[in-house]
């Protein structure tokens, strides 16, 4: 009887065990075959032969891709973004996060900042009202149209303004006494006691400026002004506008899958790599960020 | 002398508290300005929603109408079409996303090699970093007519799927692949909710005699109920969110009846047809009603779960 039991509890066991690595792989699968279209050759590609190993191996796509200038120009330019943006964002994230974790009778306003800041969360002007203030101050076009609109994440000021409230107040008024100026204390104890916070917003802010493709697409017009992600979702749009313009579908399928599919899917390896290059970080972070911001008291 | 230094002492404390509510104003000044130019000054711009804007005459001038674009949109059949999309495509993917997650955390909680554990861990959550414009590459080529989806359905001898071209399998495969970016990090909470349940539950169920599934229903789920229905409770709030990015990435003409939501319909009319006071309109409404949806949520947890949005 014992042992009946046994047998099945090691076999729910081993059921488990597949169904969870089946997951995993499933989650995989899909981003290992678009690596592997990168690095197979065109005939190959064109003839959808490639599953999750490269069929006929060849760096051709990579050494093709070295030579398109635009790819790299819009790569330069999301890093610039990503730098300014995240600058940006820390600097006021901190800046508003610190005044708004002091209790009421320290910081009489404080109310009043929170509901402009939840309301501003709450509503929104929407796409066309933003686009025409963007326009107006003379940005389109710019990197700071990419940048500016999105320089307060809310959420983020509040996640860091809860953390910063339970930082222990006997460190501050320890500094207060030592003859530290609320700069210093900021500087001093809370950005310091706060490292794991502050890296999970800055992480967020990384993630989310790299991977925006929607401001480039309405605010820059011009190609080679792109952020990268704009830049590789306009490979693909680019095919639809030829068939509006008339060329048969299956002369084209053939003239652009031939030359493109894997070079769009270097591209496309390529483009993650800053993302992958982070994720170590990203894991290790982003895990107290989500809990301490769906479960706050 | 005692009583005047303690005064002194005292008068000098408030000065200080004083002079750093000056501080704090100083330091919300930056952040405050950026909310002015970029969330309230357009916010004053739905105005134009009720006018028959014209950039040339910008929103100072441009004629009102009143409700016209209001009437308009409410009489296109379109529009029901496109709210139906909406809130189908929304809702499915939190109810799956929700139920996957869950399982997952469940089984991801039985294994018991660290390596093992954190391997997958890192796989899962890898698809929620990516762009949609990396992913929805990634799931043309997977999905496309001759991809390897295809490829292994006909090998089992059905017949080919246009996934993606088809008004029936349009808004599965949305879904489908939504979940599978989301399903992973969504699981993270779950996995908190189930490492903080009190392990001596799990040992008094094992005296009794719980097998595994047992286990599982009467200690596991319970643990875990609070935190599931409030996340179920906040997924409220984003019915009217069936994700732009993904869509605009993944629909074509083809699939404008099934596939067109609320925000590419905004993006469309706004953008690409220039009738910006109609656009503008279509999007005021879905502020609306999400922002009533995230109030009346905030309350609803207030009430039953003493946790809260905002």
């Amino acid at each position: 009887m014992q042992q009946h039991q046994n047998a099945w509890a090691q076999m729910g066991k081993a059921v488990i065990y597949i169904l969870v690595v089946m997951m995993g792989f499933g989650c995989l699968l899909p981003l290992l075959n678009i690596l592997a279209i990168s690095f197979s050759g065109s005939a190959a590609v064109t003839g959808n032969q490639v599953g999750l190993v490269p069929v006929d191996f060849t760096l051709a796509p990579y050494q093709k891709m070295l030579e398109d200038s635009q790819f790299w120009r819009s790569f330069l330019i999301s890093v610039e973004r990503v730098f300014l943006q995240l600058v940006l964002n820390m600097f006021l994230v901190v800046l508003m996060a610190y005044p708004l974790s002091k209790p009421k009778h320290e910081f009489h306003a404080r109310g009043f900042y929170m509901k402009i800041m939840i309301f501003a969360m709450l509503f929104n002007g929407g796409m066309i009202p933003t686009y025409l203030v963007v326009k107006q101050l003379g940005l389109l076009n710019t990197i700071w149209s990419l940048v500016l609109p999105g320089a307060v994440p809310i959420f983020n000021v509040i996640l860091v303004m809860n953390f910063f409230a339970g930082v222990p107040k006997s460190l501050e008024e320890a500094a207060v006494i030592d003859g530290a100026s609320p700069m210093q204390v900021l500087l001093r104890v809370y950005i310091p006691c706060s490292v794991p916070v502050l890296a999970t917003v800055a992480l967020f802010s990384i993630v989310g400026s790299w991977n925006d493709f929607f401001s480039g697409l309405i605010y820059i017009t011009k190609v080679q002004n792109y952020p990268l992600m704009t830049y590789i979702q306009s490979l693909s749009i680019n095919i639809a506008d030829l068939l509006k313009s008339g060329v048969s579908a299956s002369t084209l399928e053939n003239v652009t899958q031939l030359s493109n599919k894997n070079l769009n899917a270097a591209k496309i390896v390529v483009s993650t790599i800053p993302l992958i290059a982070i994720y170590p970080f990203l894991q290790k972070y982003f895990v107290t960020g989500i809990v301490v911001g769906a479960v706050k008291e | 002398m005692e009583v005047t230094h303690k005064a002194g002492a005292r008068i000098t404390a408030s000065n200080r508290l004083r002079s750093q509510e000056t501080m704090f104003h100083v330091m919300m000044l930056p952040g405050m300005i950026f909310l002015a130019v970029f969330s309230y000054i357009p916010m004053v711009g739905v105005v134009m929603a009720f006018q028959n804007f014209s950039a040339g005459k910008g929103i100072f001038r441009s004629p009102f109408v009143g409700l016209k674009h209001f009437r308009y949109m409410f009489s296109l059949p379109d529009i029901w079409e496109i709210i139906r999309n909406t809130l189908t495509i929304a809702i499915g993917k939190m109810l799956l996303t929700t139920l996957l997650a869950i399982v997952f955390a469940v089984l991801l909680n039985e294994i018991r090699q660290r390596w093992l554990k954190r391997t997958v861990q890192t796989i899962v959550y890898l698809p929620h970093f990516l762009s949609w414009v990396i992913l929805a590459a990634v799931v043309v080529n997977l999905f496309s007519l001759d991809g390897p989806v295809n490829q292994i359905l006909q090998k089992q001898g059905f017949a080919q799927a246009n996934f993606l071209g088809s008004n029936t399998l349009f808004q599965p495969t949305l879904i489908m692949t939504d979940v599978w970016k989301e399903f992973g990090y969504a699981s993270i909470v779950y996995l908190a909710a189930i490492t903080s349940i009190d392990p001596g539950l799990y040992e008094a169920a094992a005296i009794d005699g719980a097998n595994w599934w047992q286990r599982v229903w009467h200690v596991t789920l319970p643990g875990m109920l609070s935190i599931i229905l409030l996340m179920a409770v906040m997924n409220i709030s984003n019915v009217l969110n069936a994700g732009f990015d993904q869509v605009y990435n993944l629909y074509s003409p083809m699939v404008y009846d099934t596939g067109d939501i609320i925000d590419t319909y905004v993006y469309r009319m706004g953008l690409l047809s220039h009738q910006y006071s109609f656009s503008t309109a279509v999007g005021l409404f879905k502020s609306v009603v999400g922002m009533f949806l995230l109030i009346a949520v905030n309350e609803i947890s207030k009430k039953f779960t003493d946790a809260r949005i905002f």
